[in-house]
């Protein structure tokens, strides 16, 4: 071992030195001017988004008195009259809550379904012709781009107060961001089957149908309800822009400064998105365990 | 040779259907399970769509009304020069508020990632404790928590920022732990037998497999959250949003058409861009 160390000469060990220490140098320097760049960022965003560290110190107390302040006040000796009090609107708020859910669910089906059609047309080895394969490309990328609190601004506007616009926005970007998803599945599946059906004489209709569809039709339904999660969020805030749904409550209630109810409703909206959470995870999976068997 | 049918047994066989019961069932009694969810969910749809109060009448005039505001859009127009810059500072609060947000917030929670993995803390009632404390934390939207931070600090990108930085720290928290817990074990026990401390083996067995990871789900982050940091201008948290709810109110078509045109840019580059790094970065991990 250590022979073949003294076989080195002086000259060959510090060449090799050398070119140790400039890839290490020149690692460095990058680490370096990543660091740099980083810090003048920061800097910048520190200008741009006007942090002001002293508000902040001053007002900081503020954030837990909010929350203390939301707390109910809840006594031992009438914790059941207290707790009806607290939850005073409770029929209202979960009939509103039901119609939160709604918006989630229709948006969510109605979207997928148009995610299901644009896919197919903008995936690569189904498309119908390279034109319209364009052309939804770009059309699915604008409807994910655009958020659907945007869409649901516009659709206030043009259909009027309530859950109507709600659905529509979220349908619409439901569409793009499903479509991109079903695209990427339908381009991973095995391409034997469609050529079976298209050997058989079958029609570009019957190939999707019986070629691609069996194949991509449980991680559709698993990216679907995935996305259901999501948009179950996304209802919940639609009505800060009159879109329907609880969060026209909510946004009253923290305007307002009505505290127990803040929490109420908060904490409602919280237990149904971990209820919503934890049943779609327990679907998915047993979605997966059938495709596996 | 002779034909040899699946079924070869079951030519003239009078009992064929008693031996196979799966191929003469009933297709409604074998799918009962099935078509029962599938048509409960056809219901809910219709129902679903009927209690949002649509209407055929409804969808037309709407849908005319939609496509008079779109021509009202065309073109893109910001006003003047000073509207446009205007809107171009929208759009730099937006970016400077995604990116403090998302950096902070994943700064603030990587030591609550550790904390909340198993295989660091391996404690189950204080796992239980700490992941429901994020997903408390998570069920809470963005645009709620930017309510609650103009309370504090009042209007303006800094409520923004804090906002971003809140809602992140929950997501952040539960996807950390996730990519700690996924780590090998290996290395962390090579240190150990080497005789390095707890320490070490954090530093050395662990942070190594995790910090690419980290980096780039950061990165995703940063990406979305750009896209929801031009929305939370809404309720008045600062960036672009504040510029487009004012200019959908006042029914200034052009300029929103302009603002969302300078969005889909923005955010069309801001994924280029993270999306090479990102690459980059997975590149590094695998090599």
């Amino acid at each position: 071992m250590s022979r073949a160390v003294h076989q080195i000469t002086k000259e060959q060990f510090d060449h090799l030195n050398d070119g140790y220490n400039r890839a290490l140098a020149q690692k460095n320097r990058m680490v370096f001017l990543g660091l740099v760049i980083l810090m003048i960022l920061i800097i910048a965003s520190f200008y741009g988004s006007e942090v002001n560290a002293q508000k902040f110190i001053r007002n900081i107390w503020r954030f837990p008195t909010y929350f203390y302040e939301i707390t109910p006040k809840l006594s031992f000796q009438n914790f059941f009259g207290d707790l009806a009090e607290w939850f005073w609107g409770l029929n209202k708020w979960l009939r509103q809550l039901g119609e939160t859910l709604l918006i989630a669910y229709v948006g969510t089906i109605t979207g997928a379904l148009i995610a299901f059609c644009l896919g197919f047309l903008s995936s690569a080895n189904m498309a119908v012709s390279q034109w319209s394969r364009l052309v939804s490309r770009r059309f699915l990328e604008f409807l994910r781009t655009v958020p659907e609190i945007v869409f649901a601004l516009i659709f206030v506007v043009s259909f009027g107060l309530g859950p109507l616009p709600g659905v529509l926005a979220l349908t619409l970007h439901t569409a793009g961001a499903l479509g991109k998803l079903f695209s990427e599945i339908i381009e991973n599946i095995d391409s034997k089957p469609v050529e079976g059906v298209r050997a058989a004489g079958g029609s570009w209709f019957h190939q999707v149908r019986f070629g691609a569809v069996p194949q991509v039709l449980s991680n559709f339904t698993s990216y679907t309800l995935l996305r259901f999660e999501v948009n179950v969020r996304g209802a919940a805030v639609m009505g800060f822009v009159g879109a329907g749904g609880i969060g026209q409550t909510l946004i009253e209630y923290i305007r307002k400064f009505y505290y127990s109810d803040v929490s109420a409703v908060l904490l409602l909206i919280i237990v149904t998105v971990m209820v919503i959470d934890s049943v779609t995870e327990k679907i998915r999976h047993s979605f997966i365990g059938k495709l596996e068997r | 040779m002779t034909g040899h049918s699946l079924f070869g047994d079951a030519v003239g066989d009078p009992d064929f259907a008693k031996k196979y019961p799966q191929f003469f069932q009933n297709f409604w009694s074998r799918h009962k399970f099935a078509l029962m969810g599938l048509s409960a969910g056809i219901v809910l749809y219709i129902f679903g769509w009927y209690s949002v109060g649509v209407s055929f009448d409804r969808i037309v005039s709407g849908v005319g009304k939609f496509g008079w505001i779109v021509g009202l859009m065309l073109p893109p127009d910001p006003g003047s020069l000073h509207l446009a810059l205007v809107f171009l500072h929208g759009l730099i609060e937006t970016l400077s508020m995604a990116f403090l947000g998302t950096l902070v917030a994943a700064i603030l929670a990587f030591p609550f990632g550790l904390l909340a993995a198993r295989n660091i803390v391996s404690n189950s009632v204080f796992h239980f404790a700490i992941r429901r404390f994020l997903d408390t934390i998570r069920g809470v939207d963005t645009l709620i928590w930017a309510l609650i931070w103009i309370g504090v600090v009042g209007l303006g990108p800094f409520a923004g920022v804090l906002a971003i930085i809140t809602a992140d720290f929950g997501s952040f928290g539960k996807l950390f732990s996730e990519a700690i817990e996924a780590a090998d074990n290996k290395p962390v026990e090579g240190v150990k037998a080497s005789g390095g401390s707890k320490l070490h083996a954090l530093r050395f067995g662990i942070l190594p497999q995790v910090i690419p990871v980290i980096a780039s789900q950061v990165l995703y982050f940063f990406e979305s959250n750009t896209r929801s940091a031009t929305i939370i201008g809404i309720v008045g948290a600062g960036g672009i949003g504040l510029y487009l709810t004012e200019t959908i109110r006042t029914l200034e078509w052009r300029q929103t058409s302009f603002i969302i045109i300078l969005v889909l840019v923005t955010v069309s580059l801001i994924d280029w861009i993270s999306a090479k790094l990102r690459m980059t970065i997975i590149g590094q991990q695998g090599r």
